[in-house]
């Protein structure tokens, strides 16, 4: 079969002659990486939150926990996304959900893949969260209660610490995924990475470049992340010793 | 961790080489050897490919399909020739054709000279234009009114093109929605996060046929360029295009055209039995009556 490849197809200009194909990858490169990024961080605080919940002594917030977790992990999450873009609009009172659409459509989008982002993988981190925490030895929390501190001091000092250092590297993991899952993205219209990826192979009918650049460039991503976070694993990694 | 980054990268460039080197026979030898042929279709391009409520596979593009299918068994002389149906999208296609999973595309792809640098068109099967759908209340009746709004279009398509080229040269401020397939672009227009769907008309009359209220939405707008739809094949194969475009042809200036037409543009069509009154226009009439495979731009 003769396919006629042309590298020099991310320097020409597209259409409207704006700009050329290689800066349209690089922008949806910056939004993939803003994208992934903000959602970690929602991803973080309502992961550790939900996490520690499911572990607390009082059952009304383990079920809460525990309920997050099986919605949001139970659910795909092409589907989670189309729920948040497509029905949450309509479920709220009809003034707010017009206010939401009057957005700019590249806003909505945001909004919607960054929730949708955001929740799937906190339920995911509080997981990890609740089997760091299970994984310290018991003694450890009535230590700390029995030298006066509250409930919130213990996981505070106590166990927070301990835990969070035990599951780095499943948390480097997820957040590799995060980037990885942002391509969902696409489907609801965000141009992201690989939506300026598709966009290019319309545009030009070079499927094999755009999508082997689009691949290198996860690569990249990716195998940044993995040395920052080894630096990280490694910098604050527990010294045990045994006595 | 060096050398499995590595490899991984190795793996990523060399895979569509070898994909692209497996494939050398022409598409005729390759469907007397397997004694299959696989069809791409759509899955909502009403009427030309789309599902009914069976999943079963409709429409006039495939009705015109099947026709070639028969001719390209003739042709071989075989006793039995398999069919194998495979759905593609807007963005999909042209690769699934050039890497050679599929072999015959019709649905409702556009015939255009940047797309026959990657594929090979049959003779045209159908004429569109481009133009708006919206509501009747929403005050839009051409394509000056969009200015400062938001528009739907489906990604991949002509009319994603020519939309974003009118936004640049005109300063309109439009914007630009790109939704994945038809449906959720009507689905976009539909839950008012846009006001207009600019497409092919007849597909938008599609759309139409099957919103909640038909009554509600008009086609509208000055036609912003002619597009001639053709069954998509791999290039520099010209034995498999000629059976295609002999068959199209043929087909064309027989008997069975107007019915064929009449079925699915001017009847009630599946899933909800809806009319979509799109009458035969002089492009089209002109298309029958000279079949050929020339692309509008």
């Amino acid at each position: 079969m003769n396919y006629h490849w042309n590298w020099a197809i991310f320097l020409e200009q597209v259409p409207s002659g704006e700009t050329s194909y290689g800066i349209w990858l690089l922008q949806g490169l910056q939004w993939t990486l803003s994208l992934s990024l903000t959602a970690w961080l929602l991803a973080l605080l309502l992961g550790i939150t939900m996490g520690i919940l499911r572990t607390l002594p009082q059952r009304g917030w383990r079920w809460i926990g525990g309920g997050y977790i099986e919605l949001f992990r139970n659910i795909p999450l092409l589907v989670q996304l189309f729920l948040w873009y497509f029905v949450l609009p309509e479920l709220l009172p009809l003034s707010w959900g017009n206010a939401i659409k009057r957005w700019h459509p590249l806003a909505q989008q945001f909004f919607a893949a960054w929730l949708c982002l955001g929740c799937f993988t906190a339920a995911r981190i509080a997981e990890q969260v609740r089997a760091g925490i299970q994984a310290l030895p018991s003694g450890q929390q009535q230590a700390g209660l029995a030298l006066g501190l509250t409930l919130a001091q213990t996981y505070r000092y106590v166990l927070m610490p301990a835990v969070l250092r035990l599951i780095l590297p499943p948390l480097t993991s997820e957040f590799l995924n995060i980037f990885k899952n942002s391509a969902v993205a696409t489907t609801i219209g965000l141009i992201e990475l690989s939506h300026q990826a598709q966009q290019l192979v319309d545009y030009t009918a070079q499927p094999y470049e755009a999508f082997i650049a689009v691949t290198l460039l996860y690569v990249l991503i990716n195998a940044i992340i993995m040395v920052l976070m080894r630096r990280v694993e490694s910098k604050v990694a527990m010294r045990l010793t045994t006595a | 961790m060096n050398y499995a980054l590595l490899i991984g990268i190795w793996w990523a460039l060399m895979l569509p080489y070898a994909v692209i080197a497996g494939e050398s026979t022409t598409t005729l030898e390759k469907i007397r050897h397997s004694g299959t042929i696989t069809l791409g279709h759509r899955e909502s391009s009403i009427p030309f490919s789309y599902y009914d409520d069976q999943q079963r596979v409709i429409g006039y593009s495939h009705d015109i399909m099947m026709k070639v299918v028969a001719a390209v068994q003739s042709e071989l002389k075989l006793e039995r020739l398999e069919t194998r149906m495979m759905p593609v999208t807007s963005a999909n296609r042209i690769t699934l054709v050039q890497n050679g999973t599929i072999d015959l595309e019709c649905g409702s792809t556009t015939n255009n000279l940047e797309r026959q640098k990657q594929v090979a068109f049959s003779n045209s099967l159908f004429i569109v234009s481009t133009r708006l759908l919206t509501r009747r209340d929403s005050g839009i009746s051409d394509f000056a009114d969009l200015a400062g709004k938001n528009v739907v279009t489906t990604a991949g398509t002509t009319s994603e093109r020519l939309l974003r080229r009118m936004n640049e040269d005109k300063k309109m401020v439009m914007n630009i929605i790109s939704a994945k397939d038809h449906g959720e672009s009507f689905l976009t227009l539909e839950t008012g996060r846009a006001v207009a769907f600019m497409m092919d008309d007849a597909l938008l009359y599609g759309e139409l046929a099957k919103a909640k209220n038909p009554a509600l939405w008009t086609v509208t707008g000055t036609p912003q360029s002619h597009e001639a739809y053709g069954c998509m094949m791999r290039r520099d194969d010209p034995d498999f295009k000629r059976v295609v475009d002999g068959a199209i042809a043929q087909l064309m200036q027989s008997e069975a055209m107007v019915p064929l037409y009449t079925k699915w543009f001017l009847q009630p069509v599946p899933p909800k039995g809806l009319n979509l009154n799109f009458p035969l226009s002089p492009e089209i009439k002109q298309l029958f009556q000279t079949p050929n495979d020339r692309a509008f731009d």
